[in-house]
C-alpha cells in the first residue's frame, strides 16, 4: 500500500467520523416523521393565533343583530368585514371593542360605481347620491334596504341612464322597451321587468313600414341581418355604437 | 357422493338437512366475521377519533373556488389577510392579491393592482372603449404537485397531508429558490424574518374548523373554501355546477385554486 | 434588497406594464451573478490544465500549475456570494444535514465539496507532493513547517511513489473534468430546471453555462500566464498561442450554441416571446447586445482568430510577439467581460420581467451592503489576493526537486 493512500486514507477517515458526528447530533429530532420537513412546523403553522372570529361566533352574544341581519340584504356579509377583526373581543367583550365605519369613505369601497363590477351588483355614484352625507343616514347597515322607494329607474341604474342619456334612445323612457311591475321597485330580484323578444320590436320604430316619426332611422327587415335579434349588435342603450 | 349432510333443527323440533346454498352463505359469515370486526372498530375509532374533537389531516384535501363573475373588487380579503397573518403593511408583500384586467375593444389588455387591491381601485377609465373589465383574486394556488416544495434545498416548504403547502419559518435559509420556481408569484421574502412566506389556506383557522380570513370577509361569496374529500362541501358542489379552470394548467403544477368564469386573458 | 421606504415611490414608478405584486424585489442579485461567473472560472482552468495531463497536450504544460491554483483560489471564495445573498447564513448548513434529493440547489453542497477535496485539493497534493518534500528538507522556518504539514506526512519520494503521483495526478484528472463540468453544469440546470420563467427555462442553458465556463477559464489562465510572465520577466509563447487557439475554438462554441438558442427562441415564437423581446431591446440592450455578443464574443473571436496560429501553424496576420500578447490580453480581459454579462443577462434578466409576462420591474445594485457593488468587488479582487498567497506556499514555477534538485535559478 503506498504511502500516500495510508495517508489521504487517515484524512479520509477523520472527515468521514466528523460528518458522521455533526449528522447525528445536528439533525433536528423530527425531521423526516412526516416527510421531508420537521413535523413541529405543522404545529408552529397550526397554532398561530387567531385574528378572526367568524361570523358564528358574534351570533352568540349579538342575537337581536344576527337575527335581523340574516334575513336582510347584506346576509352574505361577515360581521367583521365592517368592524374588524374580533377575535380579541370574544376573548375580551369590554377591553377590546371593535370599530364600526360610520363616515361616508367606507360604503362606496364595495357600492362606489366601478365598470369593471359585475352588472346587477347595487352600485351608486358616490358624487351624486346624497353627496356629503354619511351613507347609515338613510340605510342600516345591518338592514340596507334602501328607505325609500326608488322614483327613477336611474336611482339604481345609473349607469345606463347615463349611457343612454347620450344616446338616440335619450328621450325614450325606460318602460317605452321594459314592461316593469311596481314590485321591481321594492324586491328586484322577484320581479324582474320584460326585455323585447324578437326584432318585430325594434322593427314597431325601425321598420320601413312602421309608423314613427319621419327622422327615425329606418331599415328593411327582411333583410338586413335576418338570423340575427337586433340587440346582438346594437347595444339598446346606446345603439350607434358598432 | 357420499356428503356429509348438515342438519339443523327447527323451532316445531324436526330436524331438517341445511339447504348447499344457506350452508355456503353462513360460511362465507364466518370467514368475513374478522374482517368485519376489524372495519366496524376503525370506524368506531375514526368517529371516536372525531368526536374527540381531534383534527385528522389525512380525512381532509382543501381546495378553494373563486368565482370571477361575483368578485367585486373590494379589496376586503386582501386586507383581512394581511391582519390575520401579521404580513407588512408595504405594497411589496402579498398572501393574496386582486387584479384588475380592462379589455379594450382594440384587443388591449392592462392589467393592475395598485396595492394589492387592498383599498380598491378606481374607476375603470380607458381611452379607447372597453370591451370588457372584471377583478381576479391571486394567491398561492396550493398545488398538488408544487414546484416550490420541489425545489427547496433543505426542506423547509412541503405539502401536508391535507393539502396545503406550508413554510417552516425557522428552518428557511432564505435562499429565494422556490419564490423562482413559483409560477403564479405568490412566494415573497418576509422583510424581517427574511424567510420566504405565501398564503398558508390560514391553516391555523382550518384545522379548528374555521374558514381562511379572506373566504370568511368576501361580501359577495366570491371565494369558496371547501373539503373535496367531502361529498357535502361547498367547494365540492362549486366544483360540480362550473365549468372550472385553473393558472397556467401547461405546467403540471396542478393548483388546487379553481376558478369559474375565468377570462382567456388572465395570466 | 434593501430599499428604504424613501425611495420606493420613485422605484415603483419605473415599473412598466403589469407584475406581480410580489416580483418588485429581485431576490437574486449580484452575489448571484457572481456565484456561476466563479464556478465557471474553476471548471475553466481545471479543464485546460487537464488539457495536459489527460489529453497529453504538451505545450500547456507550463502554465499546469498555475492553473490548479488558480482552480483553487475561485473555488474558495465561491461559496461566498452564496452565503451573503441567503436570508439566514448561519442555517446554511442544513443543506449538508437534510438535502432536498429532488433539488438542484441541493446538489450543491456535495458537488462543491466532491470537487473541492477528491480533485482539485488532490490534485494539487499529488502534484506538489515531490517538491513539498524537498522545499521542507531545504527551508528554515515557517515555510519548513508549512510544507512538512502540508507533505501529511507521506514523505517518500522514491521512484515507485513519484510515479505513484504521477499516475493518481492522470485518473484524478480524468474524474476531476466531468467532475468540475458538473459543478458549473448543475448551476446551469439550476436555472434550465424552473419551468415557471421562459427566460431559464430552457434545455440549452446548462450547456451554455459550460461552455461559457470553459470560456472564461482559459481566458482567466491566460491572463494569469500573460501577467505573471510579465512580472516574471519570462513568458512561455508557444505555451500562450496554444491557450488562445484552445480559446478560440471554445469561444466558437459557445457563441454558436448561443446563437441556436436565440434563433430557436425566434422561430418557435411562442407566448414569451414579446415580453423576451422587450427585454433583450430595452432593459438588456447594453448588457446583452453590446458587452456580451459584440464585445464579450465577436470581437475577442476575430482578434483571437487573426492573430494566433488557430487554422494552421501560421496566424492569418502576422505580428510580433509583444503586439500578439497584448492583443490575447485585451480579448480576454473583454471575454471575461462578457461571460459575466451572461451571467449578468441569465439570473438579473430572468427577473426582471413579470411571470404574467406583461410587464418589467427594476433593479439598481446597492453601493453598500452585503450585495452591494462594492462587496462584489471584494469578492471578484479576493480570488487573485488568494492566488497571491498560494503562490506564495506552493510555487508553481520553482520545482525544486522534479529534475536537478537545485532551487531554480529565476526569482520568485
Amino acid at each position: 500500500m503506498p504511502q500516500q493512500v495510508v495517508r489521504l486514507g487517515i484524512v479520509v477517515l477523520i472527515l468521514g467520523a466528523a460528518l458522521v458526528t455533526a449528522r447525528t447530533y445536528l439533525i433536528p429530532e423530527t425531521f423526516g416523521r412526516l416527510g421531508h420537513y420537521r413535523a413541529v412546523a405543522l404545529d408552529a403553522n397550526a397554532s398561530r393565533p387567531m385574528v378572526y372570529a367568524g361570523r358564528e361566533d358574534c351570533g352568540v352574544c349579538h342575537t337581536e343583530q344576527a337575527e335581523k341581519f340574516s334575513v336582510a340584504r347584506h346576509q352574505t356579509l361577515s360581521c367583521e368585514v365592517c368592524h374588524g377583526a374580533a377575535a380579541a373581543h370574544i376573548e375580551s367583550p369590554s377591553e377590546h371593542k371593535p370599530p364600526a365605519p360610520r363616515d361616508r369613505g367606507y360604503c362606496p369601497l364595495c357600492h362606489g360605481y366601478n365598470p369593471s363590477r359585475p352588472t346587477g351588483f347595487p352600485q351608486i355614484d358616490s358624487d351624486t347620491h346624497n353627496p356629503g352625507q354619511p351613507c347609515i343616514t338613510c340605510h342600516d347597515p345591518h338592514a340596507p334596504e334602501p328607505p325609500n322607494v326608488p322614483q327613477d329607474c336611474s336611482a339604481c341604474h345609473g349607469e345606463i341612464a347615463r349611457t343612454k342619456a347620450f344616446s338616440n334612445h335619450a328621450s325614450l323612457e325606460c318602460t317605452q322597451c321594459h314592461q316593469v311591475n311596481e314590485r321591481h321597485k321594492v324586491e328586484p330580484r322577484a320581479s324582474l321587468p320584460t326585455k323585447p323578444k324578437a326584432r318585430e320590436f325594434c322593427g314597431g320604430c325601425h321598420g320601413v313600414g312602421a309608423s314613427s316619426p319621419a327622422e327615425i332611422r329606418r331599415v328593411d327587415l327582411d333583410s338586413h341581418w335576418p338570423r340575427y335579434v337586433c340587440w346582438q349588435c346594437h347595444y339598446s342603450h346606446y345603439p350607434e355604437v358598432q | 357422493m357420499n356428503e356429509l349432510v348438515q342438519i339443523q333443527r327447527k323451532p316445531s323440533g324436526k330436524v331438517e338437512p341445511i339447504a348447499p346454498e344457506r350452508r355456503e352463505f353462513l360460511k362465507n359469515c364466518l370467514l368475513a366475521s374478522p374482517f368485519l370486526v376489524a372495519i366496524v372498530r376503525v370506524a368506531a375509532q375514526q368517529t371516536e377519533g372525531a368526536a374527540n374533537g381531534e383534527y385528522r389531516p389525512e380525512d381532509h384535501f382543501y381546495g378553494m373556488g373563486i368565482d370571477i363573475s361575483k368578485c367585486i373588487g373590494c379589496g376586503r380579503c386582501a386586507d383581512a389577510c394581511k391582519t390575520e397573518n401579521d404580513v407588512p403593511r408595504d405594497p411589496r408583500y402579498f398572501r393574496t392579491w386582486i387584479e384588475r384586467y380592462i379589455i379594450t375593444t382594440e384587443d388591449e389588455t392592462t392589467v393592475s393592482s395598485p396595492n394589492g387591491g387592498i383599498d380598491g381601485f378606481p374607476p375603470a377609465v380607458s381611452e379607447k372603449g372597453i370591451l370588457r373589465t372584471f377583478f381576479v383574486p391571486k394567491l398561492c394556488n396550493q398545488c398538488a404537485n408544487p414546484p416550490c416544495v420541489q425545489v427547496c434545498p433543505v426542506g423547509a416548504t412541503f405539502q401536508t397531508r391535507d393539502g396545503v403547502v406550508l413554510v417552516d419559518e425557522d428552518y428557511c435559509i432564505g435562499c429565494g429558490y422556490c419564490i423562482q420556481a413559483c409560477p403564479y408569484g405568490a412566494r415573497f421574502l418576509h422583510p424581517v424574518t427574511h424567510t420566504a412566506e405565501k398564503c398558508t389556506f390560514c391553516y391555523h383557522r382550518v384545522v379548528n374548523g374555521k374558514i381562511p380570513a379572506c373566504v370568511e370577509v368576501c361580501p359577495t361569496g366570491a371565494r369558496i373554501f371547501g373539503d373535496m374529500r367531502s361529498m357535502a362541501s361547498p367547494l365540492t358542489r362549486f366544483r360540480r355546477f362550473n365549468e372550472i379552470t385553473v393558472l397556467k394548467p401547461q405546467l403540471n403544477t396542478q393548483p388546487k385554486v379553481y376558478y369559474a368564469n375565468l377570462d382567456g386573458e388572465v395570466s | 434588497m434593501q430599499v428604504l421606504s424613501e425611495q420606493l415611490p420613485a422605484l415603483l414608478q419605473q415599473v412598466s406594464g403589469y407584475i406581480y405584486p410580489n416580483e418588485f424585489e429581485l431576490h437574486w442579485g449580484l452575489p448571484v451573478v457572481i456565484y456561476p461567473y466563479l464556478t465557471g472560472l474553476v471548471a475553466g482552468a481545471f479543464v485546460m490544465a487537464s488539457l495536459d495531463r489527460v489529453f497529453h497536450v504538451k505545450a500547456v504544460e507550463p502554465a499546469y500549475r498555475l492553473a490548479l491554483l488558480t482552480a483553487l483560489s475561485f473555488l474558495l471564495i465561491a461559496p461566498l456570494p452564496l452565503l451573503l445573498h441567503l436570508g439566514h447564513p448561519e442555517r446554511s448548513y442544513e443543506i449538508f444535514l437534510t438535502p432536498n434529493p429532488h433539488s438542484a440547489m441541493a446538489v450543491f453542497g456535495f458537488v462543491y465539496a466532491w470537487v473541492l477535496i477528491a480533485v482539485v485539493l488532490l490534485t494539487i497534493w499529488f502534484e506538489y507532493r515531490q517538491d513539498l518534500v524537498m522545499w521542507s528538507q531545504q527551508e528554515r522556518g515557517v515555510k519548513r513547517l508549512l510544507h512538512r504539514v502540508l507533505t501529511l506526512g507521506a514523505t517518500d519520494i522514491s521512484e515507485r511513489a513519484v510515479e505513484f503521483d504521477r499516475r493518481a495526478v492522470h485518473f484524478i484528472s480524468i474524474v476531476g473534468i466531468p467532475s468540475v463540468l458538473l459543478l458549473t453544469g448543475y448551476a446551469g440546470f439550476m436555472f434550465g430546471s424552473v419551468k415557471a420563467n421562459p427566460w431559464w427555462s430552457s434545455v440549452l442553458i446548462p450547456v451554455v453555462f459550460l461552455f461559457s465556463a470553459i470560456v472564461s477559464g482559459i481566458a482567466m489562465v491566460l491572463i494569469l500566464n500573460l501577467v505573471s510572465g510579465l512580472l516574471r520577466q519570462s513568458l512561455d509563447m508557444v505555451c500562450v498561442d496554444k491557450l488562445a487557439k484552445f480559446l478560440f475554438f471554445a469561444l466558437a462554441v459557445d457563441f454558436s450554441l448561443e446563437v441556436l438558442d436565440f434563433i430557436h427562441r425566434l422561430y418557435e415564437s411562442d407566448e414569451s416571446i414579446h415580453i423576451l423581446s422587450q427585454l433583450i431591446s430595452t432593459r438588456l440592450f447594453f448588457s446583452l447586445v453590446i458587452l456580451q455578443a459584440l464585445l464579450g464574443t465577436l470581437l475577442p473571436l476575430i482578434i483571437i482568430g487573426s492573430v494566433a496560429p488557430v487554422f494552421s501553424s501560421r496566424a492569418l496576420i502576422a505580428v510580433p510577439q509583444e503586439l500578439r500578447r497584448l492583443l490575447y490580453l485585451g480579448a480576454a480581459v473583454l471575454i471575461q467581460i462578457g461571460i459575466f454579462s451572461m451571467r449578468w443577462n441569465v439570473v438579473i434578466g430572468g427577473q426582471l420581467f413579470s411571470k404574467s409576462l406583461r410587464g418589467f420591474t427594476v433593479y439598481e445594485v446597492p453601493l453598500f451592503g452585503l450585495e452591494g457593488l462594492l462587496a462584489g468587488a471584494l469578492l471578484l479582487a479576493l480570488p487573485f489576493f488568494l492566488l497571491y498567497l498560494l503562490i506564495q506556499i506552493l510555487p508553481p514555477w520553482k520545482e525544486a526537486g522534479s529534475h536537478t534538485g537545485q532551487p531554480a535559478a529565476s526569482g520568485d
